[in-house]
């Protein structure tokens, strides 16, 4: 069984890291990154009990709380940007190139 | 055989979802499509002999966090929806290609890789049980990682504050304040609502039509009267004609009703 | 031959003790007009004529004393002061070589300071033209006056920068001040010779003193080679300063100096020191029969020849007299390559030359002076009655230069000539075959400026000059008609210079009725007849007429210009145009060529910086399957 969680757990990594790739809206690109997290989280689960020890669970945990605060301040920057430039679009934060 | 179930029917639920999370246009069905994913990903915790964490994946994901994301689409634009047309030349391709190939290279390896019988948390448990187990660990070997990450909640909630925080940079303008400006200016009454083409707002003065003919009828007869009465006539003879016209009418002729 | 170098007398007293002061009085001068600057404005000139005239004061009075003094003292050297620590010691040497020069270059030089007083009276810079010509007198004698190579390759240098300021001296005209630089350019040419040639000197013999080289020599015999090596050298640097063929192209432009300028040093004294440099450095380096004194020869024939062809061709009465000057000293070098009696007639020519030669310069000033400063002589034409004291001067002076029996030149000019012959039949000849084309090219110049029509511009109006300018005139036609029979008869000048540069086997005998005497004499008499045919009785047309290929030839200076073009000049252009291309396009184009790609790679890789967040996460994930990938392949997951 720990073969199918774990690619199940692949398949929504990548599915997220994808919606990073395409989505624009800076709300749902950070969507996609809790679901890559989440998609570790599960397969951290996973291995906690294919391997017996509770290793896994906590730091699954951990990966909660920081994901926590990350889309916190992530969202805090957004509403920042939002506000000076109305707009969500990661593409429109486009000044520190070439 | 109940997991087999439990497990392939989740699976194919938040697959779809996640797909859909990423495919749907709206935000805010992506927020929806995210929460569904996250309740999937709790039950399979649950399955997996992790009841805490399909807890905390309830109240604080689905609950906490998925209520900021979609307390945040409300203050940027629920109905903001996303343009189909990429901008980056290549990039859905590549994207594509990337994701597809993470994907396979991660199943490529899951499926090489030979696991042993799932060795379970039984052993692990013990007597303490699964909660006291849990804290066991938590609050001893992982305790400064758990006090850190305290210190990092704090921060992030003061950086979100920081951040969210908008500089007053002239002191808040009072009633008194705005009462004075109005009646400093050259306008201490209200201007005139728009859309009539009066060049005076008090009530004794007839409205413009908008072929700039005067507007008899604007001018209630009785306060004609009192004006031709007190003789307080505008200087403009074509005003001045419309009230006393206006108030030369009788009551019974024409009153609207 | 009796080395003549072994006998010097120290001294300290006496006038030749303090012969030191004929240098000091000019330099005073000099220095004092340069650096009280207009102060002197008024009474500059004054000043400049006293200190040429002290220092020819002293000349003559060490003069006195060294003829005083018994023939085998007659060499005295004066210590002045350790100049290079263990290597020079600064000394003087006066002897009869160099006393005769001081009194040439004091004695000419003061009668010309004299007459330029008049000459330059409506200069406004007439105190800087007298504090250079201070500076000349000064360098010149210390030239001349040093008892080693280093004092003289100072007063060498000294002269020419004295030379270079004279020539540059209306430096407004850019003729002058391209001529100043020519001269000084092609100068250090024979500079560089002058001065590896000491170098060799002091490697060889670890002296530079000429009293000591002779020890030297006899204590320590050298090879053949070295000695070659250092005549042909020093050869090299007498060309430069003498405008001897291949180094003569400067003294024609240097023409563009005031006249007494190129009386003074581009005819009387400065363009003398090569003969001065050879006939010094005789004994030593240039003994008879050698390769080296053969080059001298030949230089000294080939310049003859050269300088006459030129001066038959010039309109430009300065430049007629500058080819004439060439020519002279190329008779002095062909004396001086033939040992002891070679060097008196080639310093008897070069005394004698100093004074008609100046006393022809400065005619020419003078009827320049009286013809708005015009120097073409088709403007001129029957000069004689305007300028009666001018003419009479000059026509002395002519007759000497062209040799006109028992005048100055007669007398060294055929010692000169049958020295030659007596040595090297073929450049003797040739130097008859020159004396006939001077007596072509003065004859010339007579008959176009004092005979025949005048073709004045219209607004000349000739006039005779000053008594300031005629009085020196005088005084140096009087020295061009006596000066020859005084020196060369009973060989006073043989058996004065005898102490100075040895004794021959057999002394001189001057013959009046030599086969070459009378061969040149006939030759002389038929280029004056010549002259007379085509200039004298002829009309001359005032616009110069289109001549033969010859003529053309010698009016291009012999092409000496262009060849120094074409071999030189033109070839350092491309050296340095190549130089320029390779520096530009290899040296810096290596290094801005590696700037250029580092800086347009960057260009381009910078553009890989798209500010779209979404790029990087790409590339990010990317990498991350790439390194997944990799572990996959090389780890045992």
């Amino acid at each position: 069984m720990t073969t199918h969680y774990l690619i199940l757990s692949g398949l929504l990594f990548a599915i997220g890291a994808m919606g990073v790739l395409i989505r624009r809206n800076a709300i749902v690109v950070f969507m996609c990154v809790e679901l890559m997290l989440n998609a570790c989280n599960l397969a951290f689960v996973t291995f906690a009990r294919q391997n017996g020890n509770l290793e896994g669970q906590i730091i699954a945990f951990f990966v909660m709380v920081v994901a926590a605060a990350e889309v916190v301040v992530g969202l805090a920057i957004i509403v920042t940007i939002f506000r000076t430039r109305r707009s969500a679009s990661v593409d429109d934060a486009n000044l520190l190139k070439y | 055989m109940g997991e087999t179930i439990t497990f392939w029917v989740l699976a194919v639920v938040s697959v779809g979802a996640a797909l859909g999370m990423v495919f749907n246009r709206r935000a805010v069905y992506s927020a929806l499509m995210l929460g569904t994913v996250m309740l999937c990903l709790a039950v399979l915790y649950a399955v997996q002999d992790a009841p805490f964490l399909a807890a905390v994946q309830i109240i604080v994901y689905t609950g906490a966090v998925m209520m900021l994301f979609l307390f945040v689409l409300m203050l940027v634009g629920v109905d903001s929806s996303d343009s189909l047309v990429e901008t980056l030349r290549g990039q859905r391709f590549w994207a594509a290609i990337a994701g597809l190939g993470f994907a396979v290279l991660i199943i490529l390896a899951v499926g090489n890789a030979v696991f042993a019988k799932e060795a379970g948390l039984a052993g692990a448990l013990g007597q303490a049980g699964y909660i006291r187990s849990l804290a066991l660990l938590l609050f001893t070997k992982y305790v400064f990682a758990f006090e850190v990450t305290s210190a990092l909640l704090i921060t992030a909630a003061l950086g979100a504050m920081v951040l969210a925080h908008r500089e007053r940079l002239a002191p808040k303008q009072t009633q008194k304040d705005l009462a004075r400006a109005r009646f400093q200016g050259e306008h201490p009454s209200p201007l005139p609502g728009p859309g009539t083409y009066a060049r005076s707002n008090a009530i004794d003065m007839p409205a413009l039509l908008p072929d700039g003919t005067v507007a008899e009828k604007s001018v209630n007869r009785y306060i004609a009267r009192y004006d031709v009465e007190q003789g307080h006539l505008p200087e403009d003879p074509k005003l001045a004609d419309a009230i006393k016209h206006r108030a030369a009418i009788e009551s019974s002729d024409e009153e609207p009703a | 031959m009796e080395s003549p170098v072994e006998i010097v007398q120290h001294t300290t007293g006496g006038m030749i003790g303090a012969s030191w002061l004929m240098i000091a009085f000019p330099l005073l001068g000099a220095a004092i007009l340069l650096v009280l600057g207009r102060m002197t404005n008024r009474w500059g000139h004054l000043l400049g004529v006293a200190m040429s005239l002290a220092s020819f004061v002293v000349a003559v009075l060490a003069f006195l004393e060294l003829i005083g003094l018994p023939a085998e003292q007659r060499r005295q050297a004066v210590h002045l002061y350790e100049f290079i620590p263990g290597m020079v010691d600064m000394g003087l040497l006066v002897d009869p070589l160099s006393i005769s020069f001081c009194l040439l270059i004091t004695g000419v030089g003061s009668l010309i300071h004299i007459y330029s007083i008049g000459y330059m009276s409506h200069d406004p810079d007439r105190r800087r033209f007298f504090s250079y010509l201070n500076l000349f007198v000064s360098a010149m004698l210390l030239l001349v006056l040093a008892d080693n190579y280093v004092g003289l390759f100072i007063g060498w240098e000294g002269v020419g920068l004295a030379s270079y300021l004279l020539i540059g001296f209306w430096y407004f005209k850019p003729s002058a001040a391209v001529a100043a630089k020519k001269a000084f350019v092609v100068n250090r040419v024979g500079d560089l010779g002058l001065l590896v040639g000491m170098f060799v000197i002091i490697t060889t013999f670890h002296t530079l003193t000429f009293s000591d080289l002779g020890k030297a020599i006899a204590a320590n015999p050298p090879s053949g080679g070295a000695v070659t090596a250092i005549g042909l050298l020093l050869l090299l640097g007498a060309c430069g300063k003498s405008a001897q063929l291949p180094l003569q192209s400067w003294l024609l432009d240097a023409m563009e100096g005031p006249t007494p300028v190129s009386a003074l040093i581009h005819a009387a004294t400065m363009v003398t020191a090569g003969v001065y440099l050879v006939v010094r450095s005789g004994a030593f380096f240039f003994p008879e029969g050698s390769p080296q004194a053969l080059a001298v020869a030949i230089v000294g024939a080939a310049t003859l020849l050269a300088g006459a062809i030129i001066g038959t061709a010039k309109d430009d009465i300065k430049k007629g007299l500058a080819g004439s000057t060439m020519s002279q000293i190329g008779y002095m070098m062909l004396g001086a390559a033939f040992g002891p009696v070679g060097y008196t007639f080639a310093i008897g020519h070069l005394i004698t030359h100093g004074f008609f030669k100046a006393d022809l310069f400065l005619g020419a000033g003078s009827v320049m002076h009286g013809m708005n400063d015009e120097v073409d002589m088709r403007k001129y034409g029957g000069l004689r009655k305007a300028m009666p004291i001018t003419f009479a001067t000059f026509f002395i002076g002519y007759l000497a230069i062209i040799g006109f029996p028992m005048l100055s030149g007669y007398f060294t000019k055929d010692g000169i000539i049958e020295t030659a012959i007596e040595h090297n039949q073929v450049l003797g000849w040739l130097a008859v075959l020159g004396a006939g084309v001077t007596g072509f090219y003065m004859s010339r110049m007579v008959f176009m400026t004092f005979f025949g029509q005048k073709r004045w511009a219209d607004d000349a109006h000739p006039h005779e000059s000053p008594l300031v300018m005629t009085v020196p005139l005088m005084v140096l036609s009087l020295g061009a008609l006596v000066l020859g029979a005084y020196l060369v008869l009973s060989n006073r000048l043989y058996e004065f210079l005898t102490p100075a540069v040895g004794a021959a086997e057999e002394a001189p005998h001057f013959a009046f009725t030599s086969v070459p005497g009378l061969a040149t004499l006939a030759l002389v008499a038929i280029g004056a007849a010549f002259a007379w045919y085509k200039y004298g009785r002829a009309e001359v047309p005032s616009v110069q007429p289109r001549g033969s290929f010859l003529t053309t030839f010698a009016r291009r200076d012999l092409y000496g210009d262009a060849l120094n073009e074409s071999l030189f000049m033109r070839p350092g252009q491309w050296l340095t145009r190549i130089a320029v291309y390779f520096d530009n396009r290899g040296v810096d184009g290596l290094v801005n060529g590696l700037a250029a790609g580092i800086g347009g790679s960057s260009g381009r890789l910078r553009r890989l910086q798209t500010g779209f967040a979404r790029t990087y996460a790409l590339s990010i994930l990317f990498g991350a399957a790439l390194l997944a990938g990799a572990l996959l392949l090389v780890g045992n997951i």
